[in-house]
């Protein structure tokens, strides 16, 4: 597909915002100054906002624990993202979420997901529903290359098929799942490898790339809103930061992780190819990174500001008819 | 004797350690078991003591409990890792309609000598999907066995019982007592599946709870006592069998009760109790049975919500004054 020179430097700075927007995150964390968990998608960027980038408004997004990158790719604001962050009563979620049930229905996102492999299912019933309300909507279910090992995988990927639902199953393998190398735990060896066996298309991606992934999340996004059913597109990435902030990550060398950073960043290979093509100045990047940091520095002023809950708000949301 | 005082955790890896040292039939399978001895370290040391017999699994936790199941009935001691205990859902129809039913079903020709280990519980800021305390669900399906510790003396010796019932176990440990430490005796000891024990004598209340709640009935007990409250904590231990012998013995003793648990209310395990002890102990009761549990939500993220959402001291010390119509 065609990528203008504008919606380039517009993704090149939403890859910039999501990086900006979790390394303030961890920070904040460190601090102690947002509670729970989060988890960190740093270094996978080109997998969520490129593929993001394909999608409308009205399309649905599932996503995971590792969803920061997916909001704000698919149109979350990130002053109501901390404030979630934050458990304040102005975040998405009024502070009943956090980072990790994160979600904004307004751009399409069905909620991140505490429990992995929890979105499969229910983008198979917002596909259903999309065939059964005859709009030309698409759905995109998030998940990690320890996900599709999870039985609903298999559940939702036979189902997706013989309904022909127009369903992605966007897999961003990062090659750990916890502290588990997917090498070990992938029969096969290749998420996209098992489209096979459901007689359905699938693409292994370098999911580092942000304009590959534009391009093969695009055709099979066509393919679905024609009616011709669903994919498997496995984004080929990797995460910098631990599973969670904290992780004392024994599972892994420092050498690996900084040789990925160096080999195949997705900011810095989108950033060089902006730059051969001319379209990416010194000067014009350091007005988008000024942006970026403005951007996320008042994101996070916005939810610090924001009100705590009141406790017996917990009681709040349940039902709509209690 | 020794005074040596160790946390749940080490008492759960101490006493794994001896019990796949004792027989080697048992084997420990999970997520992310062999790289960090589990998310919350907790069996740390295993994977390299006892190579081959601590087994990381895929994300397929329907595969994680069904392999347990398999493997007890051919001959096996599995203990099965839940990860955190809110994804036993994933897991469910082969605890509740398998593992469960296994041996009755088949007219007793066979066993299923297995633990699921769960960490539970709330109060970690972990929000709706990691923090929950399912206990009641599982008391409620014939066939299994329920435990919920809160010291780390009774995680060793239940732990043990566990490993060596020929029954299916649900073994759960809460996530903020991990850390916590107490007394625990080096020479070998077992606690039987199925006995309570007093955690503090006392003369004018009973109160009944479980894992975590029983730290904090006790700090309640002890601001009781400032006011001359004298109060008396049962640790259930175990949820089923339930040791309802101690439990007559301590009530008519006191003549009154409160029952504590972490799990929300409604449908929580302490309806049950609190039936039983109306059926059958109803002339020893001087004031209705009272329950107190988490509110009827799920647990909220942000720590305001959760900390009004879950039981706290002064709800404790306010649910002993109500009975006691003080
Ligand atoms: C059903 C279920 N099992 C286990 C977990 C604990 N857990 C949370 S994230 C995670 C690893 C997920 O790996 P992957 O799908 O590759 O996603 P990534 O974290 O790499 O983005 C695990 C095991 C969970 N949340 N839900
Ligand atoms: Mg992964």
């Amino acid at each position: 597909m065609k990528t203008s020179k504008k919606e380039k430097l517009s993704l090149f700075k939403k890859m910039l915002t999501v990086r900006a927007f979790e390394q303030k995150a961890g920070e904040l964390f460190q601090q102690n100054l947002i509670p729970g968990f989060i988890h960190l998608s740093i270094g996978q960027e080109a997998s969520s906002i490129g593929t993001c980038s394909v999608l409308r408004t009205d399309d649905y997004v599932a996503s995971t624990h590792r969803g920061h990158g997916h909001m704000i790719g698919k149109g979350a604001d990130p002053r109501m993202m901390f404030a979630e962050l934050f458990g304040k009563t102005t975040g998405y979620c009024k502070g009943k979420g956090g980072s990790m049930h994160i979600a904004d229905f307004s751009v399409g996102i069905l909620g991140a997901n505490g429990v992995v492999g929890g979105g499969f299912p229910i983008m198979i019933g917002a596909g259903l529903s999309i065939k059964l309300r005859k709009t030309d909507q698409v759905g995109v279910v998030f998940f990690g290359d320890g996900a599709a090992n999870r039985g609903t995988f298999h559940e939702a990927c036979n189902m997706a098929a013989i309904l022909k639902l127009p369903i992605i199953f966007l897999c961003e393998n990062n090659l750990y799942a916890s502290t588990t190398p997917s090498e070990y735990t992938l029969a096969g060896g290749s998420v996209a490898g098992r489209a096979g066996g459901y007689g359905i298309p699938g693409h292994a991606v370098d999911g580092n790339d942000i304009l590959e992934v534009r391009n093969v999340v695009e055709k099979a996004v066509a393919r679905a809103r024609k009616g011709k059913g669903p994919s498997i597109v496995e984004n080929m990435t990797y995460r910098y930061r631990g599973h969670f902030e904290g992780d004392p990550q024994k599972y892994r060398s420092t050498d690996e992780i900084d040789t990925h950073r160096k080999t195949s960043d997705p900011i810095e290979r989108f950033k060089k190819h902006l730059q051969k093509e001319g379209i990416l100045t010194t000067e014009l990047e350091d007005k988008i990174k000024k942006d970026v940091t403005k951007l996320i520095g008042e994101a996070v002023q916005f939810g610090q500001d924001a009100p705590l809950p009141r406790p017996e708000d917990a009681l709040e949301d349940l039902f709509v008819n209690p | 004797m020794s005074n040596r005082e160790i946390s749940c955790s080490t008492a759960l890896r101490e006493a794994l350690e001896e019990e796949m040292e004792r027989d080697d039939t048992i084997f420990i399978i999970g997520e992310d078991l062999v790289a960090h001895g589990g998310i919350f370290g907790q069996f740390e040391g295993l994977p390299e003591r006892f190579p081959g017999r601590v087994i990381d699994s895929p994300i397929s936790e329907t595969c994680i409990v069904g392999s347990g199941v398999g493997a007890a009935l051919t001959g096996m001691r599995p203990i099965v890792d839940m990860h955190f205990a809110d994804f036993v859902t994933t897991g469910m129809d082969e605890i509740a309609n398998q593992m469960a039913k296994i041996r009755y079903m088949f007219g007793g020709q066979a066993k299923v000598p297995m633990v699921l280990w769960a960490p539970d519980g709330g109060g970690l800021s972990a929000a709706a999907q990691h923090s929950q305390s399912l206990e009641s669900w599982f008391v409620h399906i014939p066939g299994l066995k329920v435990v919920a510790p809160s010291e780390p003396s009774d995680v060793k010796g239940l732990i043990k019982a566990a490993i060596r019932d020929d029954d299916p176990v649900i073994f759960f440990q809460h996530k903020r007592l991990f850390a916590q430490t107490g007394h625990v005796p080096e020479d070998e000891y077992i606690i039987p599946i199925g006995s309570a024990a007093v955690k503090r004598p006392g003369k004018d209340i009973t109160i009944l709870t479980y894992s975590r709640m029983t730290y904090l009935c006790l700090e309640a007990a002890e601001q009781l006592a400032k006011e001359e409250i004298d109060v008396e904590i049962v640790d259930l231990r175990t949820l089923k069998p339930l040791d309802f012998a101690l439990i007559a013995e301590s009530v008519k003793k006191t003549y009154n009760v409160l029952i504590v648990h972490e799990a929300c209310l409604t449908g929580g395990f302490g309806g049950e109790i609190a039936a039983r002890i109306g059926e059958e102990l109803f002339d020893y009761l001087d004031a209705p049975v009272m329950r107190i549990g988490a509110k009827d939500v799920p647990i909220p993220f942000s720590p305001v919500m959760e900390d009004f959402v879950l039981p706290k001291v002064s709800d404790v010390v306010e649910g002993v004054k109500k009975v006691l119509n003080r």
